[in-house]
């Protein structure tokens, strides 16, 4: 176990350095940058202002050298300065990370929540009336874009509360907090419930056709017991991928949430930090991302070894 | 000249002693209460002097003063509606050379280091870019090109020397472009921390989250702000700012950013919210650059020019709200713009479009183009609907001339610097006019190698008009001059202008002492007498 364990860590920080050598190249292959942005704000482009500026944030230096001053800080534990604000990196970063972090958490918790038992229920209640509306809801799941679901809540909300569940500054307290967070958390999560249902369902038809369920059966175990311990707890594991995937995947969601709700996470800032070349914002988060979706798999990948006693890594 | 100096004083002094009477109250104003405004988007910092846009001049107008300021409740924006802030008064000189503002005394930033001439003298060094600090960048920077040095003359008085007569500089001091800044505070600081003598105080400025000011109690004018501060909650998305609003989590909508059909949603929606859709100044254009080939040649673009069905654009895009004019905004919301009968002589401006095309194929036929030989163009533009949307009428128009052209939308944050470049053939611009004077519009975007001239223009002899109106003192004859300058850039085909838009804003009925202006978008931010009735 140790032996993979660290066979893993080396890969990821291989794959760590390919994703970071991508991003600042791709960063630049983008056409303009924050100078050309500050300038065209202004309507004009005056070249010896936009060279001045570029030199004064290092732009005018090769490319290599960049790249080795990003990486030394990094080292260093310096993010170095957002190009647009002034203000280190890690001050504009930090303070929105767990905003995210609570949405994701939050979104992640619906799909699962909601996902799996209703997966279950579908399974079981197979080609009954309650079956079929599930099938259906996990459809529409699967097919409303997130940004699109967001507005319709919050057209919904306005027009029968006169309320509006935007985050417009910052919750004082935990039920503030899951005021603020919980409505964006479903319309997010709603995709990745209804995939994780689906899974779910078909991964459960499968075992519940299995020779020990129905040993199981005949042993006189009740029928929850044989759904959710016999049944689920050997269904889950393919479930588990996905959610891990998902969980990875969910930024993608997070931006549009992030954005219909108004809310002030590191996924809508990434955006417009992109939009304005804030190489130094957009390259940390980017690091980021791709640091927690390493992480995720590889917690998965220990996660089976768990839940499934007969998987064992290094053996 | 002796004459001429009398007049400008006289105006002056009629101003200031209006200015001291003060507007007449409607109601008793209450004190007290954050006005809650929602933001379109995260500006790129907070120093008014660096940016260009309004989503600058909006939020942090109301932390600095200007020596002189466009009446805030007088709608229309002109030299008769210019009253003192920092100055107390101002005179010219018998050549009309000089322009000297006595200050007003006892005025403190908001660090509570006193207000002198020498700040003025530290602002305009800096826009002239005669001071050792600089700006990142400075985009008015030519508004001052008439000024050879602007000079403290003691703590209260503050003189600006010009190289010829030039009356509508007070015009270009009065817009909310033109705050004082402090001497002590780096330009850097300013972008992050400003610091005015304003009637609020800079609190936080959040990037795309949010920016907060707080009233000044140490304001000079007694009495004012009556509001304890100001929000702005920067809210990108369009569709959840209006329903924010709705929802009444704001007072106010970002000024101007209510389209036509957003505005008829709310009024539906929102009927008691006050709603008004006026002209901001800033116009839809094409551009075609006159150094490549074949659009060096003067018949191709005039016929381009003489196939634009204006009424049509605003009919589709603006529901019918829209002003169709030449350069300066049309009358009567604008000051300087061409009467009706003018206009009307102008190619392409005839009501009769069928007849104008008919005229464009015939040029277009004597260049070689008809039926069988089409031009194949790109019609470039910037990839946000305001830009993109004309574009798309544009080339469905240019389908009548035999000219196919294809949508090239250009990334919005490269846009200006394509055009600059001058990488683009034909495009689809927009032009927004900070000050409804001709000294603004003709010197940016028409004057050989202004930065802003985006399609190399250059007419010397016309050039040599735009100083002579801008000398000019008489209202009447400098209108004539310009409506003159005006006809020749359209018939030139300058830069047609297509139509002037017009914007909404909305409020809630208890904000009280806001006025929206119908000649600028960005003059009337000010706040200090806006009011909640609750």
């Amino acid at each position: 176990m140790a032996a993979y364990l660290l066979r893993r860590v080396a890969l990821m920080v291989l794959t760590l350095f390919g994703i970071s050598v991508v991003i600042f190249v791709l960063l630049r292959l983008v056409p303009g940058n924050v100078a050309d942005i500050i300038f065209d704000a202004a309507g004009m482009i005056n070249p010896a202002e936009k060279a001045g500026l570029e030199r004064q944030l290092g732009l005018d230096r090769p490319i290599v050298v960049q790249y080795g001053a990003w990486m030394g800080g990094l080292l260093e534990g310096d993010l170095g300065h957002s190009y647009v604000s002034d203000r280190p990196a890690l001050e504009e970063i930090a303070p929105r990370l767990p905003i995210t972090a609570k949405l994701a958490g939050l979104a992640l918790a619906f799909s699962i929540l909601f996902g799996v038992p209703l997966g279950v229920v579908s399974a079981v209640r197979q080609n009954t009336a309650i079956d079929y509306v599930l099938r259906v809801l996990s459809l529409s799941g699967l097919s409303m874009p997130a940004f699109w679901l967001g507005l319709l809540i919050l057209m919904a909300f306005v027009a029968w509360t006169g309320f509006i569940p935007i985050y417009s500054e910052t919750p004082q307290s935990l039920w503030d907090e899951f005021l603020v967070y919980s409505v964006p958390a479903a319309a997010v999560g709603f995709r990745s419930s209804a995939l994780v249902m689906r899974l779910t369902r078909s991964s459960m038809l499968e075992v519940l056709r299995q020779d020990y369920i129905r040993t199981a059966r005949a042993k006189g175990a009740s029928e929850p017991a044989v759904n959710y311990r016999h049944a689920l707890s050997n269904a889950i594991l393919p479930v588990i991928t996905v959610i891990g995937i998902e969980a990875a995947f969910l930024i993608g969601g997070l931006i549009v949430t992030e954005t219909v709700f108004n809310i002030p996470g590191v996924a809508r800032f990434l955006v417009e930090a992109i939009r304005w070349r804030d190489y130094p914002i957009v390259q940390n988060l980017v690091m980021l991302i791709a640091v927690v979706v390493v992480v995720v798999n590889l917690i998965v990948d220990l996660l089976y070894a768990v839940l499934d006693p007969r998987i064992r890594y290094g053996e | 000249m002796q004459r001429r100096s009398r007049l400008f004083a006289a105006v002056g002094a009629a101003i200031a002693l209006a200015f001291a009477a003060g507007p007449a109250p409607s109601a008793e104003p209450k004190q007290g209460g954050i006005l809650r405004i929602y933001h379109r988007d995260s500006p790129a910092s907070a120093s008014i002097h660096e940016e260009a846009t309004y989503s600058a001049n909006i939020p942090f107008m109301g932390i600095f003063n200007n020596l002189v300021l466009y009446k805030q409740d007088a709608p229309q924006n002109s030299l008769q509606s210019i009253v003192p802030e920092l100055a107390t008064s101002w005179s010219w000189s018998a050549d009309n050379l000089t322009l000297t503002f006595t200050l007003r005394q006892g005025v403190k930033w908001h660090d509570g280091v006193p207000f002198t001439a020498k700040d003025v003298k530290c602002t305009f060094d800096m826009l002239m870019d005669k001071s050792p600090q600089k700006f990142r960048k400075n985009p008015r920077k030519t508004w001052y090109d008439n000024v050879t040095e602007v000079t403290a003359d003691g703590d209260f008085q503050a003189t600006f020397h010009l190289k010829r007569p030039q009356p509508a500089l007070l015009a270009l001091l009065a817009s909310g472009y033109s705050p004082i800044y402090p001497c002590h505070v780096s330009p850097a600081e300013m972008r992050t921390h400003p610091i005015g003598t304003g009637p609020f105080k800079f609190v936080e400025f959040r990037q795309n989250e949010s920016i907060k000011l707080a009233r000044n109690p140490d304001y000079w004018r007694k009495g004012r702000p009556y509001l304890d501060g100001i929000e702005f909650t920067i809210i990108p998305n369009r569709s959840t700012a209006i329903l924010a609003f709705i929802a009444r989590k704001f007072d106010m909508t970002f000024p101007t950013e209510v389209s036509v059909p957003l505005l008829k949603d709310v009024k539906a929606q929102a009927p008691q919210a006050v709603c008004e859709l006026k002209p901001t100044n800033v116009n839809v254009n094409l551009i075609v650059n006159r150094d490549k080939p074949p659009f060096d040649n003067a018949d191709l673009r005039r016929a381009m020019a003489l196939t634009l069905d204006r009424k049509a654009f605003i009919d589709t895009l603006a529901e019918g709200q829209g002003d169709i004019g030449g350069t300066m905004l049309p009358q009567p919301q604008g000051v300087w713009g061409l009467p009706p009968e003018i206009l009307r002589t102008i190619p392409g401006y005839g009501p009769d479009v069928q007849a104008n095309r008919a005229e464009a194929r015939k040029l277009m036929e004597k260049l070689g183009y008809g039926p069988a030989k089409h031009l194949a163009v790109k019609i470039s533009t910037r990839n946000i609907p305001v830009y993109r949307d004309p574009a798309v009428i544009l080339i469905d128009q240019l389908k009548d001339i035999y000219i196919d052209g294809e949508l090239d939308v250009v990334e919005t944050g490269n846009w200006f610097s394509v055009v600059a470049r001058g990488d683009y053939a034909v495009g689809l611009n927009l032009t927004g006019n900070a000050v409804d004077d001709p000294d603004q519009a003709f010197y940016e975007n028409y004057s050989c190698g202004s930065e802003r001239n985006y399609t190399h223009y250059c007419n010397r002899d016309l050039e040599k008009l735009f100083d002579r109106q801008s000398m000019e003192t008489d209202l009447e004859k400098r209108k004539k001059l310009v409506w003159e300058i005006d006809r020749r850039l359209q018939e030139d085909v300058a830069r047609p202008i297509i139509y002037h838009i017009r914007a909404g804003t909305c409020w809630w009925p208890d904000v009280k002492g806001f006025t929206m202006m119908v000649n600028s978008a960005y003059n009337g931010y000010r706040f200090e007498d806006v009011w909640l009735d609750r």
